[in-house]
C-alpha cells in the first residue's frame, strides 16, 4: 500500500465515521423529546455531517481519479464504508442516543487534540475545527449522561442499559491497521493507544460521576476497519442513497 | 487596480445572512484577499461552524459582489486553520450584536472555567440584567445559545463562545 492509498483510506474512515453519524443523528430532527434538546441535537447533527463534508472533500481530492464527496457518500455499497459500527447503531431511546454520543464525543475529543498536530495541513486544519465543536458537543451529552444517570430510577435504568448494550462496540475506535502503520510513520495519523488511555480515564471517571457503572469481561464487536457492518448499514444507506442513485443528475 | 484593502471595504457592504447588523468581515470569515489584476483575484474564508448553512450564501455574495466590480476571474477557497473563533469579533461588532438583541460572547475562548462547571452570568441585553439563566447551549443557528433573563423574562439568543 502506497502513503496515498493509506492516506485516502484514513481520510474515508474518519469522514464515513461523521457521515453515517449524522445520517443517524438527523432522524431525531424534529422528534426530539422536547424543542430545545431537538435544536441542540440538530445543531450537532449539523457539525458532523459539515465535518464529514470537508473530509469526503478531502479523500476525493488525495484519491485523484475525479470523484467527488457526492459520488464517495452517495455511490458507495455497504462493504466499501469504514464507518465504526457504533453509528450504524439505531438510535434508539434518547439515553440510549446520548450514550453513544458521549463515546463518541469524548473518542473524537482526544482523536481531534492529536489530530491536530497531524503533519498533513488539511487533516490538522479540520480537527482543529472539529475539536471546538466537539468540545462543546461533549460538554452538553456529559451533563445529559449526568442527569439521566443521576435522575430517576426509570433514566438511571434506562441509560445502564444503553451502556451494557454500546459497550461491545467501543473497542473498534480504537483499531490499528496497515493504514495506521504506514501513516504514523510518516506523522500523519493518530497513535490510536494514546487516544484510548485518554477516553478510558475521562469515560470512567465521567460514568461514576453519573452513578452508572462500566460493564466488564465484554465480547468486543471488529469488522469495520475491513468494511464488515452491522446490518443496519444497508438500510441506512438505503434511505440516504435512494435519490441520488434514481436520479443520477438530480440538482438542488 | 484595486487593493486588498479596497475589497475589504466592499465585502463590509455584505451582511451576514443570519445576523443582517453585522457584516461578513466584522463576523471574521474573510481571512485574505488577494488582487491578481484588474479581473483575477484569489479569496480565502473559514466557516464558523462545520455545517453552517450561511457558508454558501456567503460565497454566492462574495462572488456577486465581484462580478459586479468587474473581477471574471474568481478563486474563492475555504480554510480551516487557524479555526474561526468569537476572539476576533471587535468590540465594536459586539455592541451592534447586543443593539440587534443578541447578547454577544462575553468569554474569550481562553476561559476554561465551565470545565470546573462554573457558569458565566450573560448579561440580558435588554435590561442588561445579569440575573439570567442558560435554556439550552444551543440555539436558532449553529453560532448561537438560548438564554432568558428572569428580570425582565424575555429569551434571547446569546452568540456562544468558541
Ligand atoms: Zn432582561
Amino acid at each position: 500500500m502506497t502513503t496515498k492509498e493509506a492516506l485516502f483510506k484514513y481520510i474515508l474512515r474518519i469522514g464515513d465515521t461523521n457521515l453515517i453519524l449524522g445520517q443517524r443523528l438527523s432522524e431525531w430532527t424534529g422528534h426530539g423529546p422536547f424543542l430545545e434538546e431537538d435544536l441542540a441535537l440538530t445543531n450537532i447533527t449539523l457539525d458532523i455531517t459539515g465535518a464529514a463534508k470537508s473530509l469526503l472533500e478531502y479523500a476525493a481530492l488525495v484519491e485523484g481519479n475525479g470523484r467527488t464527496e457526492d459520488d464517495l457518500a452517495f455511490l458507495r455499497n455497504d462493504r466499501q464504508f469504514f464507518n465504526v459500527q457504533i453509528t450504524e447503531l439505531p438510535n434508539g431511546d434518547y439515553a440510549r442516543t446520548i450514550a453513544r454520543q458521549v463515546l463518541v464525543d469524548c473518542f473524537d475529543f482526544y482523536f481531534y487534540q492529536e489530530l491536530s498536530k497531524s503533519k498533513d495541513e488539511t487533516l490538522a486544519g479540520i480537527a482543529q475545527k472539529s475539536l471546538k465543536e466537539v468540545t462543546y458537543h461533549l460538554r452538553h451529552t456529559s451533563a445529559w449522561l449526568e442527569r439521566f444517570g443521576d435522575g430517576t430510577e426509570e433514566s438511571h435504568n434506562k441509560v445502564q442499559l444503553a451502556l451494557n448494550e454500546l459497550w461491545q462496540y467501543t473497542n473498534e475506535l480504537f483499531e490499528m491497521n496497515e493504514v495506521d502503520e504506514i501513516l504514523i510513520k510518516e506523522g500523519i495519523a493518530v497513535d490510536l493507544n494514546v487516544v484510548k488511555t485518554k477516553w478510558e480515564k475521562h469515560i470512567s471517571d465521567l460514568v461514576e460521576k453519573s452513578t452508572l457503572i462500566i460493564p466488564q469481561n465484554v465480547f468486543m464487536q471488529t469488522g469495520s476497519r475491513k468494511g464488515i457492518h452491522t446490518e443496519h448499514l444497508a438500510f441506512i444507506l438505503a434511505e440516504m442513497q435512494a435519490l441520488p442513485r434514481m436520479y443520477p443528475d438530480a440538482k438542488w | 487596480m484595486k487593493s486588498s484593502q479596497d475589497i475589504f471595504e466592499l465585502f463590509s457592504e455584505i451582511p451576514d445572512p443570519e445576523i443582517p447588523v453585522i457584516s461578513i468581515v466584522e463576523l471574521g470569515v474573510i481571512r485574505f484577499i488577494e488582487v491578481l489584476d484588474e479581473i483575477s483575484i484569489q479569496i480565502i474564508i473559514t466557516p464558523t461552524y462545520s455545517g453552517c448553512p450561511a457558508m454558501k450564501q456567503i460565497e454566492d455574495d462574495v462572488r456577486k459582489k465581484l462580478i459586479e466590480h468587474g473581477f471574471s476571474v474568481i478563486d474563492i477557497k475555504t480554510i480551516f486553520s487557524p479555526p474561526w473563533t468569537t476572539d476576533w469579533i471587535t468590540q465594536e461588532t459586539k455592541e451592534k450584536l447586543r443593539k440587534y438583541g443578541i447578547a454577544p460572547p462575553e468569554e474569550t475562548t481562553q476561559d476554561k472555567s465551565w470545565l470546573l462547571g462554573i457558569e458565566k452570568k450573560i448579561t440580558c441585553p435588554r435590561c442588561k440584567s445579569l440575573n439570567t439563566k442558560l435554556i439550552s447551549q444551543f440555539g436558532s443557528t449553529a453560532c448561537k445559545a438560548l438564554h432568558q433573563c428572569q428580570a425582565c423574562l424575555e429569551p434571547f439568543d446569546y452568540f456562544k463562545c468558541i
